[in-house]
């Protein structure tokens, strides 16, 4: 990996305290940067592994988030989602300098493409036909 | 926790006992702090830990040896416990803190955990040592009756309790020919009553067990020469009457097994007496657990108190100090299949109790409630258990029944129950059937995460299936299943329910505190209460802040990022992350403009639904967060709080002015509530409804708030709910004007938003307070009415739409724009 292109986001100021910010990419679904109550930033593919809910949208606590739609809680950290949930929410590395708030062009160019919105739907449609075919 | 030298040596922590309470102890130990002691564990036993629960189906031929070991030997490997099988510890030495084993085994202890488990009572009758007499306690009792079944004929059980019966079934479907002996009046004399121990001995008569109830045991007569040697050949009775017995089960109680503890000078009573953290009184470095332990002068034998004490006591050797064992309330289940029955609390009666009781003999259906003082305070029931933890719950919190008492009988369905097709027995259903209709969780994968994962209590399976996890309606059929699949018993819950894990008190001791110190900043109640987290989590979050605002108005400062998301973006979040909007129509009236501006958004901003609620407004469904600012100021409409734990809607009928059968305008009597009580945020949400005449069509019978006109005034009936348990409202009062409508229902709120906890519906808290309480204050108490309904217009007044005064509303605008990388 290029550790050399980082691309400027925003300001750590720019992200709400125990809150979240969204980064839109041109392909490939949003990624969330979160802000700790200690300024630390974390960023994460806006896609909860469970269903793909908006972790940006979730209450950030400790190095966690829960998710909006069904409460699980993912560490920022390292994505995965807290006992006895299973499941990791893809990482983008974070870095801040001088209160800026940098992404790996190249991370946010590859990484989770194929997780945009619609093909998460579409997963969804594909599980429920195996599924049923296997019932 | 203080930072331990690398290089010094780890703390010992030896186990005596390696059972169920026991190596719990151990697991949410090492869960903790993995690497705080060098573990030694003793087991009288040559086996690793197994479920004891489900001995029985072992013995009844169920479930073999091998499918009820819990903790496999290679999982003490791992986890580098030192692990001594099979040999008894005789002695503690507390002076230079070192157990000895009986082959001379030593282990010395920083800290000593004592886990002996209890003893099957053996009656003192001649005879009790001869061969065939066992208890019924181990594996090698069970192995044992396992054995004398392939060997001989008959069989005595003595003991018609619990343990006994599920031995006497399991001998029998074993081909023995078994008679039970009971000194007692009735079977389970401790958790049935006269009747349904009768219909139990019935039902255990026609499957072909012999009874002889009342019979006192004189002796155990031997096949040696002079009868007192050899193997046991009979049973012989004071009346001097004698029955066969190759194998006779000692079933008549256990002790507690504290004879080690006694021998090293550690005060038992009834028990090893410990503290609520688990501490021996005798010795701070000794602790003891499960069946073997006394706390409050009680020794616990079903598993979710013991597993209760093992996750206390492993915080405090985890050097944590935090949490206290503060005992537990326990419900008895029977596990012999085909028998379902249940009892708690006090199930006899008797001096100043009513009881309710349904008996259909025939059908094997047996059902008694007992009642002191509009409380239940016990259950037993027979045939048709799946009710039990309703009871068992209405029994723990002793709320009134009052409300309820003349539909109580008929269990939790008959208070409008929905969403698992009214099943009621587990047994009866397929492993494809769904359990949690909310959840849509099937009865196959419920018994799977059992299996896999090892889970015993009604928590476990919902933390790890979500099972009963949402509205708790099937949480009977759940617990019939961890009973049939981990024969777990389920049912010990703590007395003092703790808000979330970031803390041990309760959502009452929070809201005391709030007012009591006039905090008003989460962090201020986080310290003042010593939260175990440094910002809480998403559950206790939004309570603090729902407490700060509600206590302090004006005062305390809303924190936007302690709120849900809804309540965050002023949107409802839907599932594919998109929103929904709902504007405001006060009363249900629209007009032309309205409905062209909102036709006007539908089509600019492309939004996919557009749906008419039941709260009489437009819900506009699919629009993308960045459009919601555009969506609010182009409808030009007030929030209509869809998204809230706040006034949602007041739905009106058309009321007299259009309606020929109307005797009140009831729409604008809506209207009027909805201006005068909008921007209200709550515990949860609230609904109201007003109806013109009787008739009702505004459905004001299932609102927070109904209110109903009729030809003299109105009349108000608070706590309806229409959600997953349909709660009809109850009636509250009858005033003449709209003027005593509006200060009633805004003091009847008011003392809901002041009073009510997180999450709780105005009919859970009416059925927590009590209706008569909330009239002293609202209706009868006419200064404190007055003084409720200003409170209630201190806090609303210039309270901000957030729709459009997003500053003052602490809407953080930046939410909407999503960040682009240059």
């Amino acid at each position: 990996m290029n550790s050399n292109d980082w691309i400027e986001i925003c300001r750590v100021d720019d992200i709400p305290v125990l809150g979240a910010r969204c980064v839109r990419r041109p392909a490939g679904a949003d990624v969330a940067v979160f802000r700790t109550d200690g300024d630390r930033v974390f960023a994460l593919l806006d896609r909860c592994p469970h269903k793909g809910g908006p972790l940006s949208q979730g209450i950030v606590f400790g190095e966690h988030v829960a998710c909006p739609l069904h409460n699980w809680a993912i560490s920022l950290v390292d994505g995965e989602a807290r006992a006895p949930d299973i499941g990791c929410a893809t990482r983008f590395a974070v870095r801040v300098e001088a209160g800026v708030v940098s992404l790996l062009a190249s991370e946010l160019a590859t990484l989770a493409l194929d997780d945009a919105p619609d093909d998460v739907a579409a997963l969804a449609v594909a599980r429920k036909v195996i599924a049923i075919a296997a019932a | 926790m203080r930072e331990r030298d690398p290089v010094m040596k780890k703390m010992k922590l030896v186990m005596i006992g390696n059972g169920m309470a026991g190596v719990r102890t151990l697991e949410e130990l090492l869960k903790i702090a993995p690497d705080l002691y060098d573990i030694t564990v003793f087991g009288a036993e040559p086996h690793p830990n197994y479920n004891r629960i489900l001995l029985s189906p072992v013995l009844a031929g169920e479930q073999t040896l091998p499918e009820i070991v819990l903790n496999p030997l290679a999982w003490y490997a791992e986890k580098g416990i030192t692990l001594h099988l099979g040999k008894a510890v005789t002695r503690i030495d507390r002076v230079k803190r070192v157990v000895h084993a009986a082959d001379g085994t030593q282990a010395p202890y920083d800290r000593l955990l004592i886990a002996t488990g209890s003893t099957p009572f053996i009656l003192p009758v001649p005879g009790k040592s001869l061969e065939g007499v066992i208890g019924y306690r181990d594996i090698a009792d069970t192995e044992a009756m396992i054995d004398a079944a392939t060997k001989y004929r008959h069989a005595v059980v003595i003991g018609g309790g619990l343990l006994g019966l599920e031995a006497a079934n399991g001998l029998m479907l074993r081909g023995m020919k078994v008679t039970v002996v009971h000194i007692a009046p009735w079977l389970m004399e401790r958790q049935l009553d006269d009747v349904a121990g009768g219909l139990l001995r019935k039902s255990l008569v026609d499957r072909g067990l012999d009874f002889l109830i009342g019979a006192q045991t004189e002796a155990l007569v031997g096949d040696a020469a002079d009868g007192a040697g050899g193997r046991v050949k009979a049973v012989r009775f004071k009346d001097g009457t004698e029955v066969p017995a190759d194998l006779v089960v000692m079933a008549a109680g256990i002790r507690p097994n504290t004879a080690l503890a006694e021998s090293a000078g550690l005060h038992c009573l009834r028990g090893i007496a410990v503290t609520d953290t688990l501490q021996t009184i005798t010795d701070a470095r000794i602790y003891a657990v499960g069946e073997c332990a006394a706390h409050r002068g009680i020794a616990y034998g079903l598993v979710a108190p013991l597993f209760e004490q093992a996750k206390v006591c492993a915080t405090h050797l985890a050097e944590f100090g935090i949490g206290r064992y503060l005992g537990s309330q326990v419900s008895t289940k029977l596990k012999v299949t085909g028998i379902d029955l249940f009892s708690a609390g006090d199930f006899m009666g008797g001096e100043g109790c009513d009881e309710i009781v349904l008996s259909d003999p025939q059908g094997g259906v047996y059902k008694k409630l007992v009642i002191r003082d509009d409380k239940l305070v016990g259950a037993c029931l027979y045939g048709d258990t799946v009710d039990g933890s309703w009871y068992f719950k209405l029994l723990r919190e002793g709320r009134s029944v009052t409300d309820i008492r003349d539909r109580l009988m008929f269990g939790e369905s008959s208070l409008g129950d929905a969403g698992h097709q009214g099943q009621s027995r587990a047994a009866a259903m397929a492993d494809a059937d769904e359990v949690c209709g909310c959840n849509g969780v099937t009865k196959g994968t419920i018994c799977k995460a059992i299996k896999d994962k090892g889970l015993f209590t009604l928590d476990d399976v919902r933390k790890h299936t979500k099972a009963s996890a949402s509205c708790g309606s099937c949480t009977g059929l759940v617990e019939q299943i961890i009973m049939a699949t981990a024969g777990g018993d389920y049912s010990a819950t703590p007395k003092k329910k703790a808000m979330c894990a970031c803390t041990d008190h309760s959502h009452q001791d929070v809201r005391d505190a709030i007012r009591q110190l006039h905090l008003l900043t989460i962090a201020d109640i986080q310290r003042s209460l010593s939260w175990r987290t440094p910002n809480g989590c998403s559950s206790c979050r939004p309570a603090l802040n729902y407490y700060l605002i509600s206590t302090w108005p004006k005062e305390a400062k809303d924190d936007p990022q302690s709120r849900y998301i809804n309540e965050r973006s002023h949107a409802n979040i839907q599932k594919d992350g998109t929103y929904s909007v709902i504007p405001r129509m006060w009363g249900g009236e629209t007009t032309a403009s309205e409905l062209r501006r909102i036709a006007d958004v539908v089509d600019k901003y492309k939004i996919p639904t557009v749906k008419v609620t039941g709260g009489q407004r437009i819900d506009l469904l699919g629009v993308k967060k960045e459009d919601l600012v555009n969506v609010w100021k182009d409808i030009g409409m007030p929030s209509g709080h869809a998204y809230a734990k706040a006034l949602r809607t007041v739905k009106t009928c058309v009321g007299s002015e259009w309606c020929r059968f109307g005797t009140q305008d009831s729409t604008q009597m809506g209207k009027d509530l909805e201006r005068g009580l909008w921007r209200m945020y709550a515990p949860h949400k609230v609904k109201l409804a007003v109806s013109g005449c009787p008739r009702n069509c505004a459905e004001s019978g299932i609102k927070d708030v109904g209110i109903i006109g009729v030809d003299s005034g109105w009349e108000l009936y608070v706590g309806g709910n229409g959600g997953i348990k349909t709660e009809a409202g109850q009636f509250f009062c009858k005033v003449r004007t709209s003027e005593e409508v509006m200060e009633v229902s805004g003091a009847f709120l008011q003392l809901y938003r002041e009073e009510g906890w997180y999450l709780e519906r105005t009919v859970h808290w009416i059925a927590r307070v009590g209706l008569d309480g909330i009239k002293k204050r609202v209706l009868d108490d006419l200064a404190n009415r007055k003084a409720l309904w200003e409170r209630l217009q201190f806090a609303l007044d210039g309270e901000p739409d957030p729709w459009f005064e997003h500053e003052k509303a602490a809407v953080d605008t930046r939410q909407f724009i999503p960040l682009i990388p240059a």
